[in-house]
């Protein structure tokens, strides 16, 4: 299977053995001979999705920017990375950083943005050091800056460092850390093709999708159009975590088998041991059963027909000794830790979430809690601006659905033996309405209670108190 | 740790990074990130007046400064170890044994999380996801190198080197 990224040639990141290879062909192409026009014309034709999780088709964003020149317009490449399980933007940065540069100068091209950002999370001391570099050779051999090879275009390209906020990886909220505020996502609409960062038409794409760009401009969008699933064509970098023999990141066509990637490609679970759970694409999206795991495609439209997601592609599996209780609370634990605090719903509910899973881990976890979880998370959903809330509700609310049993061995005893039915709402008086905290008192002050008790029929206190 | 609150100064030359910075962006308010960084990088953490010089600098008011600096967890808001280590604990990690890193280092260092040694030579934070799930369990120092396939041999190891290079 020939790559499209990760190609196999040793040192391609350094700009003379990839100029050698074939690079920066397409860029000197789209300068010489392609209008703007034609180039998204071309990557819509491509059938290029966004591999940033959302799978939005990429020649149509680009064609959401006005035309016209009357305000400066700006590219923003999201490198954030930090969905828990996804690592293959580091790999691009490391292995072939210029096809990355290309994507960026062609897509910019097609829109007429003067100033191209590459925000990548500041976690990736060594990859910001390794992009700094390569666009600093793409300046000194002519290919970013003023009047490029003579074509009359000028752009510039600058690496901002972010410094470690999960949050920023969303668009809206990126614009603002990139414009010198805390990240916080904003209110769509309007969108970013219309107000995006300092106020100015802006579009957003992952690293990878714009190093697709490059190999669509020097193939043609019909070779790309063919490989993988027709509805979501191309390649995907499969970054593969957890119980397996071999992880790493693979890049594979779209549409493979999930048991493919894992047997044949990852060798397999590790030590001989069978495989409980899957996580597709990134913590947050829904994770899949074995059942589901057996027969399922890893596009965006097989995994949608699930009720799951491609997202970034970072598959974690889990063998069949893992606690899928302690995964969800370590999630949710992530989610909690990184809302930005602006909606309620996120904020507290992320907090609610881990408190009750707290307690199921602990051991005082009541048979209501399961319900009660769903709840919180289906009241989440949907009510937040950005869609972190969403993240944290879905792994929540389909991990109690599809491993109830898992839960529900947890919670052996119920302390408060209420009926396993979620009466949140109808129980206006009783103690389902405590607060978690109140819970955990109460349990403190029954223990004690036990103790007075055994106390009072000791002979010899009794003896003492008469 | 003994610079409790210090007052930083750019020399001419940082002050030209400064500029350049500056220069990257359309507004001044964007250059705040890149100067915090310069800061931390220099002093090791960013007090309450590098907050204000920040924002004298690049002329914002200074909550606004602070509003950003609390936001990003890794700026450093109270003075680290000189080795700070940031463990992942995050699902691929936790996985591989990163709970398992984590809690032999805090127990032969003797703190906890966000702790440090009383020699000031080590300090310790549970951080998520670093986009090192495929070489787990890791940790990163100081914001800078990653030390990924960890054992706790190897955790050992890398301890007693860096207490040895000290």
């Amino acid at each position: 299977m020939e790559k499209i990224i990760l190609k196999d040639i040793p040192d391609l990141d350094k700009i003379s053995v990839y100029e050698s290879n074939g690079g920066y062909a397409a860029w000197k192409k789209v300068l010489s001979q392609m209008k703007p026009e034609e180039v998204i014309e071309e990557v819509k034709k491509s059938g290029l999705r966004g591999r940033g999780g959302a799978c939005f088709p990429t020649g149509l964003k680009w064609s959401f920017m006005p035309k016209g020149n009357e305000k400066p317009k700006y590219l923003c490449c999201n490198g954030d990375e930090s969905e828990p399980g996804s690592f293959k933007d580091r790999e691009i940065f490391e292995k072939n950083p210029h096809q990355f540069i290309e994507g960026a100068l062609i897509a910019a091209y097609s829109m007429g943005i003067k100033a191209v950002y590459v925000y990548i999370r500041g976690e990736y001391w060594k990859w910001i050091n390794i992009m700094e570099e390569c666009v600093s050779d793409a300046y000194k051999n002519g290919y970013i800056g003023k009047n490029i090879l003579g074509s009359g275009y000028s752009v510039e390209m600058y690496v901002h460092k972010g410094a470690g906020a999960y949050i920023c990886g969303e668009e809206s909220s990126l614009m603002n850390s990139l414009e010198g505020k805390r990240g916080y996502p904003r209110v769509k609409p309007p969108f970013p093709a219309a107000v995006g960062v300092w106020g100015n038409p802006t579009t957003i794409n992952n690293i990878e999708t714009l190093a697709n760009v490059p190999e669509i401009i020097n193939k043609g969008a019909e070779w790309f159009s063919k490989i993988g699933e027709p509805k979501h064509p191309g390649t995907l970098l499969f970054g593969v975590s957890g119980h397996v023999n071999k992880p790493g990141v693979y890049e594979l066509p779209t549409g493979i088998p999930l048991m493919t990637l894992i047997n044949d490609y990852c060798g397999g679970v590790k030590n001989g041991k069978d495989f409980k759970m899957i996580i597709p694409g990134g913590s947050s999206m829904p994770p899949l059963t074995k059942e589901e795991s057996l027969t399922m495609k890893m596009d965006a439209e097989s995994l949608k027909a699930v009720g799951s997601a491609i997202g970034t592609a970072g598959v974690m599996v889990m063998n069949e000794d893992t606690d899928i209780v302690h995964v969800l609370q370590r999630i949710t634990k992530f989610y909690y830790h990184e809302s930005c605090g602006q909606c309620t719903p996120c904020r507290e509910g992320c907090g609610w979430m881990l408190k009750v899973l707290n307690r199921i881990m602990d051991g005082t976890g009541r048979h209501s809690d399961l319900d009660l979880l769903i709840s919180v998370a289906e009241n989440i959903e949907g009510n937040t601006i950005c869609a972190l809330g969403d993240a944290a509700a879905w792994p929540v609310k389909w991990t109690i659905r599809k491993f109830r049993k898992e839960f529900e061995a947890k919670i052996k005893e119920d302390k408060t033996g209420l009926p396993a039915v979620n009466k949140v709402h109808g129980l206006r008086k009783s103690e389902e309405y405590m607060t978690i905290s109140d819970h955990t008192e109460q349990v403190k002050v029954e223990k004690l209670m036990g103790k007075v008790q055994e106390l009072t029929q000791n002979e010899d206190v009794k003896r003492f108190s008469s | 740790m003994e610079n409790k609150n210090y007052t930083p100064v750019f020399d001419d030359n940082e002050m030209k990074t400064v500029e350049y910075h500056k220069s990257k962006y359309p507004a001044q308010m964007a250059a705040v990130m890149p100067l915090l960084w310069m800061i931390q990088e220099k002093y090791g953490w960013i007090s309450t007046d590098a907050m204000k010089y920040v924002g004298d600098l690049l002329k914002l008011p200074h909550d606004h400064v602070l509003g950003v600096a609390t936001f990003y967890s890794m700026y450093f808001k109270k003075p680290v170890g000189k080795y700070h280590l940031q463990i992942c604990t995050n699902v691929s990690c936790m996985l591989c044994g990163g709970y398992d890193i984590f809690n032999h280092i805090s127990r032969k260092l003797g703190i906890k999380n966000k702790e440090i040694t009383p020699d000031g030579i080590f300090s310790i934070e549970e951080v998520e996801c670093l986009g090192s799930c495929a070489t787990a369990p890791m940790l990163q120092i100081n914001n800078k190198e990653f030390h990924e396939k960890l054992t706790t041999e190897e955790a050992d190891k890398l301890l007693e080197n860096l207490r040895n290079s000290n």
